[in-house]
């Protein structure tokens, strides 16, 4: 069944970057650069914090922009899939995501977008983020 | 960048506005990072007998090995001249600065000099920019945090560290905040920055460490290890549930909570339960926040609103409170509402001061002004009194201010103040250090005195004195005990982690992640002998300094109320002075 990573509850969140270095963890590294998904203070970290992340659009404006459709819409219903192979690095899909969801790899130019696996979920200890099945599946 | 670039020390002119970088894996393959090498830098940059707010005095910020690879290794530890004791000025923050200061590729920064007009820096890429900061240099910790989060790229993966008002006017006590609510509270460093005309530091972490595939797997374990340990450990619910607020009922019911500058230590049942950590969270707790990778969430912010013209004009404020915090500026200045307390913290940051230490400090001018050692005239016209919230928020300014030689002289801390106008029974400063909460007993004290930073940090007394209710001992066995705990706790703050976490990182699992980074060859015993080697460093550097422990003054205060414990005899803690000076070789 096809996932997705969902905000289940942003007024729990304490910014603690966790899931950040988790996502980067994923490749070996230890930083923000390879991170899909980011976490910063909604104007002042006493209004809280705003998650970045993909949020497995039906229909992503994202993948429709791509010429190469190096991302392309999942099968599954809801957010994309990419094969970095394909992808010429022109980065239309970053600015057609209003999200800002799709974050930039400059050492390899090469966009980085959240897999939906999970894994920056084992590490909120507050619950904030979660991998739920996508809309329309069983 | 590789686990190795962690010994990048970032050196910067402040003077000749230039930077070099150097390897030192000299220092850090010896002394891990932190304290450790903070105290070797401190060695080598700072000139004996230096004015601490001329520009020979070095800025040292170092991170350790752990720092931004695991979990709760969240702290930064800044090393100076301290211009309010005289000697070893060591202060530790946490927010998002050991990860940035890791993630923009170095293990220490090194600021030496002065600037001849206002700066700030910008330390994102591999450049650095002197920035003009005349413009925001007279303004308060939130604004200028606010100024340079919109001017400066890197929104949510930097520091800003950066004074108030209280650090270019050179107030000795006070700080450098960062994201707003974290501090290098202690000892002054906003002072020290003052002096060097540097508002501020914007870090951005734009690099990232790249763990060698051969070690992924191992690196990946020993983190998880970490993980559950600190989210599963009772660290997790004392520090996110309540807090540290969360001990303060308790520790007055104990009789060990100095109030209103210690004409006792216990308050009323009713001012202990306004002030428990409980009913100040269920009346203004608005967000639980957490220092970069750290899941704890200990930070307590409050919301207060505050009415501040007739007309239905209100403002929210948000302030962080903590226990230490609730002691000197709540139950040390005998406030009755915690609503009043959390206006003075508010103050406080608002000029980017020592909190203790203003507490303290302001606590002894009311003892003093009751007795009439001061008058009006020296007040500038204040009337201070036990509670007086709006009295205490105008002295606050003035202490900024100066308008005055009354407040020049409170602006050089309550040793120094209690000098000039006498007092000195009751100035509550050890070491030159206001003190923190506790009266608990005769290891407090010792801490207190003898500590290298005179923080409850340093050998936690307080602890050690609670543990003894009920027991007997022996006053060597005391400062043994405390002397070990001191040693030790240079590792933590050399790896650096933090020490609401110190419980996690025993020397196996210290060895563990060492070992998973490539850092290979540390054994118990050898943590245990660089604990004590740092300890002794940076008490070498306080003599050097001119700290005596014959000269250490005691308050005569602390005999006059009783501890937990019962009355402490002054014999006793002047004895436990010698036999701690005979186990250090002094
Ligand atoms: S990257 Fe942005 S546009 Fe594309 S699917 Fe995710 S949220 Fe939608
Ligand atoms: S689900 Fe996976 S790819 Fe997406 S943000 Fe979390 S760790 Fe990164
Ligand atoms: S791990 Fe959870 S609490 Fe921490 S920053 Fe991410 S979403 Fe927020």
């Amino acid at each position: 069944m096809a996932k997705k990573l969902a905000v289940l509850d942003v007024n729990k969140c304490i910014g603690c970057m966790e899931c950040m270095f988790a996502c980067s963890r994923r490749v070996g590294r230890v930083g923000f650069d390879k991170s899909a998904i980011k976490v910063r203070s909604a104007g002042g970290i006493e209004r809280g914090f705003v998650i970045v992340v993909c949020r497995a659009c039906e229909n992503p404006p994202c993948a429709k922009v791509c010429p190469t459709e190096a991302l392309r819409a999942r099968k599954e219903g809801g957010g994309v899939i990419l094969n970095e192979n394909k992808c010429i690095g022109c980065g239309f899909c970053v600015q057609a995501c209003i999200l800002g969801a799709i974050f930039w790899d400059s050492e390899r130019d090469k966009p980085v977008v959240c897999k939906y696996c999970g894994d920056c979920v084992d590490y909120c200890v507050h619950d904030v983020i979660g991998l739920v099945d996508v809309k329309g599946e069983v | 960048m590789k686990v190795e670039d962690m010994n990048n020390v970032l050196y910067i002119d402040l003077t000749k506005k230039g930077i070099r970088t150097e390897s030192r894996r000299d220092l850090f393959d010896k002394y891990l990072g932190g304290s450790g090498v903070g105290i070797k830098l401190l060695e080598e940059e700072c000139p004996p007998g230096i004015d601490p707010l001329g520009a020979s005095n070095p800025i040292i910020l170092a991170v350790g090995p752990l720092t931004a690879l695991y979990p709760s290794a969240s702290k930064t530890v800044a090393m100076f001249k301290s211009p309010l004791t005289g000697n070893l000025g060591e202060s530790h923050c946490g927010g998002r600065s050991a990860m940035a200061i890791k993630l923009a590729g170095y293990g220490a920064i090194v600021i030496t000099g002065s600037s001849d007009l206002p700066l700030y820096l910008a330390i994102e890429g591999d450049e650095v920019k002197f920035r003009d900061a005349s413009s925001v240099w007279n303004m308060d910790a939130v604004t200028v945090g606010r100024v340079l989060r919109e001017v400066e790229p890197g929104a949510g993966v930097r520091t800003i560290i950066r004074t108030g008002t209280a650090g270019p006017k050179m107030v000795r006590y006070a700080c450098a905040v960062s994201e707003t609510y974290r501090h290098f509270g202690r000892l002054g460093l906003g002072a020290v920055m003052g002096s060097k005309k540097l508002k501020a530091l914007v870090i951005t972490a734009d690099k990232s460490v790249e763990i060698a595939k051969q070690k992924r797997k191992e690196y990946k374990r020993a983190y998880d290890v970490i993980q559950n340990i600190v989210v599963k450990t009772d660290a997790m619910e004392k520090y996110h549930d309540l807090g540290t607020p969360g001990k303060i009922y308790n520790l007055n019911k104990l009789g060990g909570m100095a109030c209103k500058n210690l004409e006792s230590a216990r308050a009323p049942e009713e001012i202990a339960r306004e002030f428990s950590g409980e009913q100040i969270a269920e009346r203004y707790l608005s967000r639980r926040i957490s220092c970069a990778h750290c899941p704890v969430g200990c930070v307590h912010l409050a919301a207060l609103r505050e009415l501040y013209e007739p007309g239905y004009y209100f403002k929210t404020v948000t302030v962080p409170y903590d226990n230490e915090t609730i002691y000197s500026l709540g139950f040390m200045l005998g406030m009755q509402k915690a609503e009043d307390y959390l206006l003075l913290n508010d103050r406080v940051d608002f000029v980017g001061m020592d909190a203790i230490s203003t507490g303290v400090i302001l606590a002894w001018a009311t003892e003093a002004y009751a007795k009439g050692l001061i008058t009006k005239q020296h007040t500038d016209g204040l009337e201070f009194n036990w509670g007086d919230v709006q009295v205490y928020l105008e002295a606050i300014n003035k202490i900024v201010e100066m308008p005055n030689e009354f407040y020049q002289n409170l602006a050089k801390g309550v040793e120094h103040a209690s000098s000039v106008y006498g007092g000195q029974d009751y100035a509550l400063a050890f070491g030159g250090n206001e003190m923190p909460e506790y009266h608990t007993g005769l290891a407090c004290y010792m801490n207190n005195l003898t500590g290298a930073r005179h923080s409850h940090l340093d050998s936690a007394g307080y602890d050690l004195d609670q543990k003894l209710m009920g027991k007997d001992f022996t006053i060597e066995g005391v400062v043994s005990a405390l002397l070990k705990e001191e040693q030790w706790r240079q590792i933590p703050s050399s790896l650096v982690v933090c020490f609401f976490a110190r419980k996690v990182f025993t020397p196996e699992i210290v060895i563990q992640a060492l070992d998973a980074i490539g850092l290979e060859g540390w054994t118990t015993e050898k943590l245990e002998d660089l604990g004590r080697e740092i300890h002794r460093a940076k008490m070498n550097f306080k003599f050097r300094e001119g700290y005596d422990l014959a000269k250490l003054r005691i308050p005569k205060r602390i005999f006059e109320v009783p501890t937990p414990h019962g009355y402490l005899k002054e014999a006793d803690l002047r004895k436990a002075i010698d036999i701690y000076g005979e186990m250090i070789g002094v």
